[in-house]
């Protein structure tokens, strides 16, 4: 079952837990179930069916936006992983 | 708002000091960006990340770097330090910095490069809106500072 890696800044959503397995066959999926089990973590992920725009999701470390967004297949063994971005500047 | 009074404190040795000065006039007049992973002992592991928009007044840390970076901080434990430079304005969070802000646990460094010969970094943490300044405290020996990585 792929597993989603949450960073330490979500884990008060998780009570906790650091690595989560969620089943699915593509991001979306897995990430849907993730919140179904985590409700706590839906609006810091979602904005109605789309990830925000400051959260980094990653499987196997490549960023989901250089792949096929959500519906980037996953595999049985994959990893996902997400992350607030670090972004700012004078502005 | 730059007028309240520092709560608190974050230690910095010199020659880490000298390396996000460093960094930061690497690239000017974009800004740069990088974490360092505060270790038990008092010293640091530091991150360069490439600035994806390479911009002079936005930055966003590209996101494979930033997830190395990251993973590597949280498997050992260590505490956070997130900083970045601003090239013209001085070291205070902007609004861009604060409405970003993601990491409330982390402390937030920006080194000002605004007067390039007396640079400049400031300690913040950021926590739903709320900026609060920590005073930097520059010590001259290092723990033990590693290479940064790239």
């Amino acid at each position: 079952m792929p597993v989603v890696r949450i960073p330490t800044v979500l884990r008060k959503h998780t009570d906790g837990a650091a690595k989560i397995e969620v089943s699915g066959s593509d991001v979306g999926e897995v990430l849907r179930g993730l919140v179904a089990a985590h409700p706590g973590l839906s609006e810091q992920l979602f904005d109605g069916d789309k990830v925000r725009g400051f959260i980094n999701v990653y499987v196997e470390d490549e960023d989901i936006r250089y792949l096929d967004g959500l519906a980037s297949p996953v595999g049985d063994d994959a990893e996902i992983a997400l992350m607030p971005a670090v972004a700012g500047g004078a502005g | 708002m730059n007028a309240a009074a520092p709560v608190g404190s974050f230690c910095l040795d010199r020659v880490t000091w000298d390396r996000l000065v460093e960094h930061a006039r690497s690239d000017h007049p974009y800004e740069v960006c990088g974490l360092l992973g505060l270790r038990p002992d008092g010293g640091f592991e530091h991150y360069l990340v490439p600035n994806a928009e390479r911009s002079m007044t936005y930055y966003v840390m590209e996101p494979r770097a930033l997830l190395r970076a990251m993973r590597e901080i949280e498997d050992h434990g260590y505490g956070l330090a997130i900083y970045h430079s601003h090239t013209h304005t001085d070291a205070y969070p902007s609004q861009t910095d604060i409405q970003l802000a993601a990491y409330p646990d982390a402390t937030y460094l920006i080194v000002t490069l605004q007067d390039w010969d007396r640079p400049d970094i400031r300690a913040f943490t950021i926590v739903d809106g709320e900026v609060r300044e920590k005073l930097v405290v520059v010590r001259d020996r290092p723990v033990h500072a590693p290479d940064p990585v790239a």
